[in-house]
């Protein structure tokens, strides 16, 4: 004879053992159908074409070592840093053409990322760093539109390994891609750069990749030799 | 002599001005021993030595510092086929500093050898020469002609302690003007030369007037290359026109 108490031990642990059941099942249903929305990565919206832009330019030319400007038109993200990294393709599509005055290899798509970030400092005199003014954070004196930006610029790494080598075109690469960057974001005063996600000594063995680049300094007169 | 034996104390005692050291006691009998250890001295002496001094100071000798770019494994550019950077940047350097010698211009130079030199060293081995020129000579297959670069930090004050990165700042101005006698001499010789700045990362430290020589293919009017690298005698006339430029040069710091 069992004794009463174990069977209604044995009741309570059976309809447990039901509940938990109907609640693996269910929670296995919900989990199934996260999946099968997940992978539901069809379109449902065409992608939106930012409309054409005028862009400014510095393309160099190796043969007299200058900067031009050059006006193009072309389709321009709202993102600041998108619109950075379009611009900074362009330019690096024209290095790319074969028949380019400052020949380097890689194209638009050598420019990983650029991040806009708030400059250290207000200029080289002036210390005060950003976001120390009382009442703003980062972020939002980051949104200031008097607020200065430092743009860190990513690279591929095939395009530093594949950048000939020379004082001269290293040097207008870079001051091509600083000015590029302060004539179409006129917030962006400094530059750093990264290669694959690090930092570098000399772009091809020749021009320093690891200091801050003040970008007004890198945007002359039309024609002037950096 | 001093004579150090066992149990003997050996006080020192910082003054005003050096370092007194007594050093105890001799067989026969008490001796003090006042020795001028020098050691703050000689921290000062370091010190002066390290620190930039300003540029209008005359110097006590002229000496020129020629380096010769990349070296070891660090090949620098491909020039042409068959020639690399490194090996270009040595026959100049070597070329340049005979030439030097023969007009009486002592050379101190970062490399004699297919040597990899960090770049680092060579801004030490230049601030401990105290050279009134620093030339570095670099080669390369794009553009034309005789390319020079000034530092393109901002011209700076002297300070006693100098940030190794930016020491150059002090000197700008100077190797402005080096880089002014330079591209003379140049287009005297008849070459075409680029002015321009950049930050390379061992001019950046050197404590001297500093100039970054690069020397490219020469190319003439309808862009077709005259003279290459290679050419023993494009290498002779450069040099030489660069001889000569650092000969003004000392008539200008030596007047």
């Amino acid at each position: 004879m069992i004794p009463r108490h174990q069977q209604l031990l044995f009741g309570i642990l059976l309809v447990a053992s039901l509940i938990m059941g109907v609640t693996l099942w269910h929670l296995r249903e919900r989990a199934h159908q996260r999946l099968i929305a997940g992978q539901d990565s069809a379109p449902t919206s065409a992608p939106e074409v930012a409309p054409a832009e005028e862009a400014t330019l510095l393309v160099a030319n190796d043969s007299d070592g200058s900067l031009l400007t050059q006006v193009r038109s072309l389709p321009l993200p709202a993102d600041p840093g998108a619109r950075a990294r379009a611009v900074l393709g362009k330019l690096l599509d024209l290095y790319a053409a074969p028949d380019a005055a400052h020949p380097v290899a890689g194209g638009g798509t050598s420019v990983l990322q650029v991040f806009l970030l708030p400059a250290p400092y207000f200029g080289s005199r002036n210390l005060t760093p950003v976001g120390s003014e009382p009442g703003k954070s980062d972020a939002e004196a980051a949104d200031t539109a008097a607020t200065p930006q430092l743009a860190v610029v990513n690279l591929t790494g095939s395009f530093a390994a594949s950048h000939p080598a020379g004082i001269e075109t290293e040097t207008l690469t870079i001051l091509s891609i600083c000015g590029t960057l302060h004539a179409n974001l006129p917030r962006v005063t400094q530059v750093r750069f990264l290669v694959d996600g690090q930092p570098r000594a000399t772009l091809a063995g020749h021009a320093d990749l690891s200091r801050t680049y003040l970008a007004a300094d890198a945007a002359p007169a039309e024609g002037a030799h950096p | 002599m001093v004579d150090l034996e066992a149990g003997k104390a050996l006080q020192v005692r910082l003054k005003s001005r050096p370092i007194l050291a007594e050093y105890g006691r001799t067989r026969g009998g008490l001796r003090l021993v006042w020795v001028i250890a020098a050691f703050v001295a000689a921290s000062q002496l370091s010190i002066a030595q390290q620190a930039p001094q300003a540029p209008a100071t005359p110097p006590a000798r002229f000496v020129v510092v020629l380096d010769a770019a990349h070296g070891g494994d660090d090949t620098g550019g491909r020039l042409g086929d068959t020639q690399l950077e490194k090996t270009f940047t040595l026959a100049m350097s070597v070329r340049l500093r005979s030439l030097l010698g023969a007009r009486g211009i002592p050379v101190v130079t970062t490399r004699e050898s297919d040597a990899a030199v960090d770049p680092g060293k060579r801004a030490e081995i230049a601030n401990h020469a105290q050279a009134q020129a620093c030339i570095s000579l670099h080669g390369s297959e794009s553009g034309s002609g005789v390319h020079l670069y000034a530092s393109s930090l901002a011209p700076a004050q002297p300070v006693r302690f100098a940030a190794w990165k930016t020491a150059q700042a002090a000197w700008v101005t100077r190797s402005l003007a080096l880089e002014g006698v330079l591209n003379s001499a140049l287009l005297e010789a008849g070459m075409s030369v680029t002015l321009g700045r950049t930050s390379l990362p061992a001019m950046d430290s050197m404590t001297c007037p500093a100039v970054a020589v690069e020397i490219a293919p020469e190319l003439g009017p309808d862009k077709k290359v005259i003279a290459e690298l290679d050419d023993p005698d494009y290498q002779a006339r450069v040099a030489t026109a660069l001889a000569a430029a650092l000969v003004q040069w000392r008539a200008e710091a030596h007047p």
